[in-house]
């Protein structure tokens, strides 16, 4: 057998496990293998593992690929591997057409009078629907939900960059002064000055998948969608429940039901137990200490039901509250009458957290969003 | 240049001979660089000698190594090169007071903008001094407009100044990046380089280390600090020792006058080890288990 195909079969081999390989990284590759000594195994690999990966959670995948693919010889495909996911690609027509329809069947009568004014129906029905509680919605008010989430473009919240940009008033800018003095053949003319650029602040969103929060889940997590579509480097998602996932790379793509489709598959725990105090442990250590939350506005998306120690989950939210600029704590059920912050998780996590909203609706999202922007 | 690296044995033993004992990935890995004149990127946990094996590169290779610490906001200016606007401010005026009549302001332009105004910052060095070492210390720091940048001076190791001209390396600096993972660094920076992930050295490694770069510390407590180190990084702290923290342990010890780590001198050199308060009292708690096991 050609060993070059082989080869290329391997790469193949490591992108249906999951791993982000082009024509480029493959030409890296075979560069790497004439370099290094072919009859070593130890340096085969490390060709290819310095090549062909690029972040630590693909380093699992490389080793079994590595292990199935030069053990087993023949070079057809690993045993046990799933084939590719194929998802459809829905149309961006439906997806309009969803933004405009009418939410409830009609009957005849009634739609006649409804055609000389389709725009003021959808309107009013999403008046209603932005006040009705997420878990309650029929199956079609749910289809429609997804399409205004798909369409929310909602700004990032901002901090002063270090970098400066021309402006009126503000610090003499020495560089744009020269060049005016140059013009002005040698002459001081009239300083010109600079200010600080604003850049978008982080934001990073913490999705509770755990059992009591599913009817919530699949609204939260295109609300994160959208939110990091807006901003795709200055947001981070990760989801909660009995571990943490990060979620942010599949929601990055474009297409919702793709990147719904990705981050689903993503999530291990995916209406599972509740464990916040570790899992929230678990992100600061990871990536809250490292940088991700430093000077970023953290949301919570939680009913605050802690099935482990609700003291660990005090005791993370004061880490995570020296770290952050603000913590927002979103909780379904605090939208709901006679709701008090009894829970234990949410009781031990009140006192450090800055503002406690309810998020059950899409008008209680827009109000989220506008505290965000705020912060 | 780099051709006199035969294979990533001998480049391994040069690595040693500095007193970086590296293991077969981290020789690989510089190795391939080096042939592939591609950079090098290092994520790894803080204190596993990322920055460390830029300045062993350099010292093996005896190139001078060149730094660029990234930060939050930095630019083109602080990382490429900027001009000297007060000097040269000054020559247009020493300009102008020597001629009569207006200034020509074509001539006067021209005088500013040469080399020697120009300040050159640790890309641009590398550039003109390479072969070099060009440590790119964490980028992950730098903002995200920063990386795009950074990838079209190390796509082909040259950059064109609009005043001057291009500046092109003649042989390729060795790159090495380093990042905490604090952010997701841009896929298109990482498609151009090698990846390598260093974790903590095992524990015979790990005492090797101690032994080379400490020579006064004796094998028995180099062992002791090696076992308790690997105790601590099991134990969920708050910000797990690296090596780097070893070091300072051992040395603290040393410079105590301690041979052997019993729980009263752990105590009391405790700081050199944990930067964390809460961490320290978990592991007071704790201590007589650790150095037990």
């Amino acid at each position: 057998m050609d060993p070059l195909a082989g080869l290329v079969g391997f790469t193949r081999s490591l992108r249906h496990a999951g791993l982000a390989i082009d024509a480029h990284r493959v030409e890296a590759y075979l560069t790497a293998l004439d370099q290094v000594d072919l009859s070593s195994p130890a340096q085969t690999y490390w060709a290819g593992r310095l090549t062909l990966c690029s972040e630590p959670d693909d380093l699992t995948r490389y080793d079994a690929a590595f292990a199935a693919w030069f053990r087993s010889g023949d070079g057809t495909g690993i045993p046990g591997m799933p084939a590719p996911r194929t998802v459809g690609r829905p149309r961006q027509q439906r997806r309009i057409a969803w933004l405009t329809a009418p939410l409830t069947p009609r009957d005849g009568e009634e739609q006649d009078d409804d055609a000389a004014d389709p725009l003021r129906t959808a309107a009013s029905d999403m008046e209603t629907l932005r006040r009705r509680d997420l878990a309650e919605l029929t199956a079609t008010e749910r289809e429609h939900l997804r399409a205004v989430l798909a369409a929310l473009r909602p700004d990032p919240p901002t901090r002063t960059s270090l970098r400066h940009r021309p402006a009126r008033g503000g610090e003499v800018d020495p560089r744009r002064t020269l060049r005016a003095t140059i013009k002005a053949h040698g002459e001081l003319a009239r300083p010109l000055r600079r200010r600080r650029a604003t850049r978008p602040r982080k934001v990073v969103l913490l999705l509770d998948v755990s059992g009591s929060m599913s009817p919530y889940a699949d609204a939260l997590l295109r609300f994160a969608h959208a939110v990091v579509r807006r901003a795709p480097h200055a947001v981070e998602a990760f989801t909660v429940g009995t571990r943490l996932t990060r979620v942010t790379l599949p929601l990055r793509h474009r297409d919702p039901e793709r990147a719904m489709a990705g981050a689903t598959a993503a999530v291990p725990d995916w209406a599972g137990g509740t464990r916040l105090g570790e899992t929230i442990k678990a992100f600061v250590d990871r990536w809250g200490q490292r940088g991700a939350a430093r000077g970023a506005v953290v949301v919570i998306c939680s009913d605050g039901w802690e099935r482990g120690d609700a003291a660990l989950l005090g005791e993370q939210l004061v880490r995570l509250r020296r770290l952050a600029h603000k913590i927002f704590w979103l909780n379904p059920h605090a939208g709901q009458h006679g709701y008090a912050p009894v829970q234990s998780g949410i009781a031990a996590a009140l006192p450090h957290v800055d503002r406690l909203l309810a998020g059950h609706s899409l008008a209680s999202l827009d109000e989220l969003l506008a505290e965000v922007r705020r912060a | 240049m780099w051709d006199a690296v035969p294979s990533p044995a001998e480049l391994s033993a040069a690595l040693d001979a500095t007193g970086y004992l590296p293991d077969e990935g981290i020789a690989t890995a510089a190795f391939l660089a080096l042939r592939m004149s591609r950079p090098l990127f290092c994520e790894g946990e803080p204190g596993t000698g990322k920055t460390a094996l830029a300045a062993a590169l350099a010292e093996a290779l005896r190139v001078p190594q060149i730094r660029l610490q990234c930060h939050e906001g930095i630019d083109a200016g602080q990382a490429l090169y900027d001009w000297d606007f007060p000097r040269q401010l000054l020559h247009l005026r020493a300009l102008e007071a020597g001629t009569q009549g207006p200034l020509d302001a074509d001539a006067a332009e021209a005088s500013l903008y040469t080399r020697r105004f120009l300040l050159a910052r640790p890309l641009l060095r590398a550039l003109e001094e390479a072969p070099c070492v060009l440590l790119v210390d964490e980028i992950d720091r730098a903002d995200d407009e920063f990386e795009a940048f950074l990838l079209e001076a190390l796509a082909d190791f040259a950059v064109s100044i609009p005043e001057l001209g291009e500046v092109r390396a003649e042989t390729p600096p060795l790159v090495v990046l380093t990042s905490n993972r604090t952010r997701e660094v841009h896929d298109a920076l990482k498609r151009r380089c090698l990846y390598h992930w260093l974790d903590h050295p095992d524990l015979p490694r790990e005492v090797a280390i101690l032994r080379r770069r400490l020579p006064d510390v004796s094998q028995r407590l180099a062992e002791q600090v090696a076992h308790a180190v690997r105790g601590l990084r099991a134990m969920q702290l708050l910000k797990p020792p690296g090596v780097a923290e070893s070091l300072d342990w051992a040395a603290a010890l040393v410079a105590l006058g301690r041979d052997e780590l019993d729980a009263d001198s752990a105590a009391i050199t405790l700081g050199a080890v944990l930067k964390y308060r809460e961490d320290a009292d978990r592991v007071r708690e704790a201590v007589d288990t650790l150095l037990a096991s």
